[in-house]
């Protein structure tokens, strides 16, 4: 999953280098003679020769500056930067549209297909997000929306070039995908990241019809079985597969014809199966595919027992894939087989073992040879011991994710602040970090703070709602309040614990770039929520559940919601009448409410309690396919 | 996404937490309890968390909130698949792990494949190219360096014959071969 990238207020590398951009070198060069003013900004290099051009009456001026611009504009690949450069006049966001090719959507109703389709005539990849995170958490009903459907229809038409569709929290059919694999002949990248909505037979269908398929990226998607041989509906002969993940996939698949696709697809870098292979089993692909970089191992456990056979020696196919730099898996480890994978630690950057339930002692051998660890992710069963074992090898390590093996709130918790300031003292280069636990302090997250100066992205989800710092007995505002006064990167931050009203001060005062905002179970009244809407110029994206916020807070960030994606409040303490009131106030906000249940009618309609209020910008003003238990007011 | 709350899982009971409902279940098989257990050194493989969870008193468990902790359901799901293929010492026409000190890997059996003690011993050589000696009774196996032990239900470590062979297949939970010294205590006890 990426994050969309962040750009900062000053330019971007991209921008400058347009700048300094010396005008003898455009494709429509002239006679003229170079500017002297060469050192001055080329803004009045360029002044110059339209100045020049004017007196020869060139054929059209402005059709040389929209090629000039053009071969320009595709050095320009950042979106911030192509924003920015459509805002100058009416030409240059002509000519951006022409050379925009990738497309970035953050929120699928933000604006309809059709004015995608109409803006951008050359589109060649497509992102595009739909629901917000919180609806993994069962926190939205089913058929909420996000639906794919109107977009590949719009873009089947107009985009016959397409290559690149990468979705998340989307509402996929089968209908979708096939569609998709039927209109777009050089389609190369499918990934889809949290949807769900399709099946087997929908991904058989993109395995059939897209010949020049590179990436086909299934993660953390819900599959349905329709019990259809996918593996086995790629074409014969060599493909152009670089990269097949499947690891989401939860039916059986035919081995066969895995082993068989791996075999005539000599480009294959990534591969992740799913838990229905076994060691034995991936035994075979490794050996079959030994320049794989990126490896998702499936169970990491022997089949049953072939009696009588010769174990296959797993650690020599570990030892000649020399380019593994990434593995996850290991969906049912058998543990006596972890020490397997020894001969790629030392090559790793990437290694997830959160599907495992890892002791301290099957971790430490492991990963005392993991030095080039840079992403690590785990589950808290390696406990505060094993993080030390992290803290003390993993030098280079700039995100870990810790979860819960067993995530109830009431369980005891393996890993705490020991884990968390073992972590901050041995790896300093760290920039994002999601950590689970039952009990922290605020001694711990400041030590964080102070030793982790280029963290970017802060999670810590205390999971005991309401949870003080467990030695001092303190609410856990000094802690977060040390996040984000401390790391002056910050641009993301999940809070929990006991929270007042104090931690949000401190987040409004020092927390200026941030973008994303998760608060539950927090904070004491509206003046926390006025003081992240006041505070926080850079708030992109704000979800809020469970915290005593309601309409005078909401009023407060009247000034902000045209500028942010989307806020999320829910199990707030919201009424119809201020959620209308934002309505009314702004024209270009959405603003919708809704019950946690989707046979909620009447009383959603008429009550005056909002259970949940989802509001955010749009262009295109309500959709038209909200679903019965929405209200957009 | 529906199945994302395990009932079981969230069930608010008056028992205490962790007692495992595969071990009451298993309760109801009438095996009877059999008390001349040979001191047999414990398994370091055994986990003790079972029995430290049957000593803690905690208060019963508070009603689960929707969606809290923000865990995605397919992690629910995978951790509670891992929790079961862990504990699960199911015995008919299923499989128990048996291990070797000393071999870097272990085996899946299925003892109930096998008629009596005799052929799963063989089968155990077999696999593991070893010989077991020969057993008696009261002193256990002589003649080898290697004695096949067994973990039963309720967690202790059995010889491989001192019961009869039904009831084995009934509390045979996995199988350990021991070696050398370990394994020269045994069965001089009752």
């Amino acid at each position: 999953m990426t994050e969309e990238e962040d750009s900062s207020a000053k330019m971007s590398e991209d921008v400058k280098r347009y700048l300094k951009l010396d005008p003898r070198s455009s494709s429509a060069a002239t006679s003229e003679p170079p500017c002297s003013s060469s050192s001055s900004s080329s803004a009045s290099a360029l002044a110059n020769k339209s100045r020049n051009f004017k007196s020869f009456e060139p054929p059209c001026p402005d059709h040389v500056l929209e090629n000039v611009l053009e071969n320009v504009l595709q050095f320009l690949t950042s979106r911030c930067d192509r924003n920015a450069v459509s805002l100058v006049c009416r030409s240059w966001w002509r000519v951006e549209a022409q050379t925009r090719f990738e497309v970035f959507i953050g929120n699928c109703y933000s604006l309809s297909p059709v004015r995608l389709t109409h803006r951008f005539t050359r589109v060649r990849s497509l992102v595009l997000k739909g629901k917000p995170r919180f609806a993994d958490f069962n926190l939205m009903p089913r058929n909420w929306g996000a639906q794919f459907a109107p977009w590949v229809a719009a873009t089947a038409k107009a985009y016959p070039w397409l290559e690149k569709v990468h979705l998340k929290r989307m509402f996929v059919t089968d209908d979708d995908l096939a569609l998709l694999a039927e209109s777009f002949p050089g389609f190369k990248d499918l990934t889809l990241v949290c949807c769900e909505g399709f099946g087997t037979s929908g991904i058989a269908v993109v395995a059939n019809k897209c010949r020049q398929l590179k990436v086909l990226d299934l993660l953390e998607s819900e599959v349905t079985d329709d019990e259809v041989d996918w593996l086995s509906c790629f074409p014969a002969g060599e493909t152009h597969l670089e990269s097949l993940s499947f690891d989401c996939v939860e039916s059986p698949i035919s081995f066969n014809a895995l082993e068989e696709l791996v075999v005539r697809s000599p480009f294959l870098k990534k591969l992740r199966t799913n838990r229905f292979v076994s060691l034995e089993e991936l035994h075979r692909l490794m050996v079959r595919a030994p320049q794989l970089t990126s490896l998702g191992t499936g169970s990491f456990s022997p089949d049953n027992v072939l009696q009588g056979e010769q174990e296959p020696d797993y650690a020599a196919a570990f030892r000649a894939c020399k380019s593994i730099s990434c593995l996850s898996g290991f969906r049912d480890l058998t543990p006596e087989y972890l020490p397997a994978i020894s001969p790629v630690c030392a090559n790793l950057t990437s290694l997830n073992f959160s599907y495992a339930n890892i002791s301290p002692d099957m971790l430490k051998p492991i990963i005392r040879n993991c030095h080039n660890i840079r992403v690590f992710w785990a589950l808290d069963s390696i406990c505060d011991e094993g993080l030390q074992a992290v803290a003390a090898t993993c030098k280079e390590l700039r995100e870990l994710r810790v979860f819960p093996f067993d995530p109830r709130e009431d369980s005891e918790g393996p890993i705490s602040g020991v884990g968390l300031q073992a972590i901050s003292e041995g790896c300093r280069k760290l920039e994002s970090i999601l950590y689970f636990c039952q009990r922290m302090t605020n001694g711990a997250v400041t030590a964080m703070s102070e030793n982790c100066p280029q963290l970017t992205v802060f999670r810590l989800c205390i999971m005991g709602r309401h949870r003080p710092d467990h030695v001092t007995g303190k609410p856990m505002d000094d802690g977060f309040g040390a996040i984000v006064k401390n790391c002056k990167k910050l641009t993301r931050l999940a809070v929990s614990g006991l929270l007042t009203d104090e931690a949000f001060s401190y987040i409004g005062e020092y927390g200026k770039l941030i973008r994303t905002l998760s608060v539950a179970f927090a904070g004491n009244s509206d003046r926390a929520l006025r003081y992240v809407l006041e505070g926080c110029p850079k708030l992109q994206k704000l979800e809020i559940r469970d915290s005593p916020f309601g309409d005078v807070g909401l009023r407060s960030g009247m000034h902000r919601y045209c500028n942010m994606r989307f806020v999320w409040l829910s199990s707030c303490v919201l009424s119809r009448g201020g959620c209308r009131e934002v309505a009314h106030a702004l024209p270009n906000v959405v603003v919708e409410v809704f019950g946690s249940d989707d046979d909620d009618d009447d009383d959603t309609v008429t009550g005056d309690y909002v259970e949940t209020l989802y509001l955010y910008r749009s262009l295109d003003g309500p959709r038209k396919d909200a679903p019965k238990f929405v209200t957009i007011l | 996404m529906d199945e994302f709350i395990n009932l079981k899982e969230t069930e608010l009971r008056l028992g205490l937490p962790g007692t495992e409902n595969v071990c009451e279940e298993k309760e109801t098989v009438s095996c009877c309890n059999n008390s001349n257990k040979r001191a047999l050194p414990s398994g370091s493989e055994n986990e003790t968390e079972s029995s430290t969870r049957k000593t803690e008193t905690s208060p019963p468990r508070k009603a689960q909130i929707v969606g809290w902790p923000p865990v995605r359901s397919y992690r629910i799901k995978n951790n509670i698949q891992t929790k079961k293929n862990e504990t699960d010492h199911e015995v008919q026409g299923s499989y128990v792990k048996v291990s070797m000190d000393g071999a870097p890997y272990l085996r899946k059996i299925d003892p109930s494949c096998y008629k009596g003690y005799s052929e799963l011993l063989k089968a155990l050589e077999v696999m593991f190219k070893f010989s077991v000696g020969e057993y008696f009774e009261r002193e256990g196996y002589k003649g080898s360096d290697f004695v096949p032990t067994y973990e039963d239900k309720d967690g202790d470590w059995m010889l491989v014959g001192d019961v009869p062979w039904e009831m084995f297949l009934c509390t045979c939970k996995r199988l350990r071969i021991m070696k050398g010294s370990e394994a020269k205590g045994l069965g001089c006890g009752v």
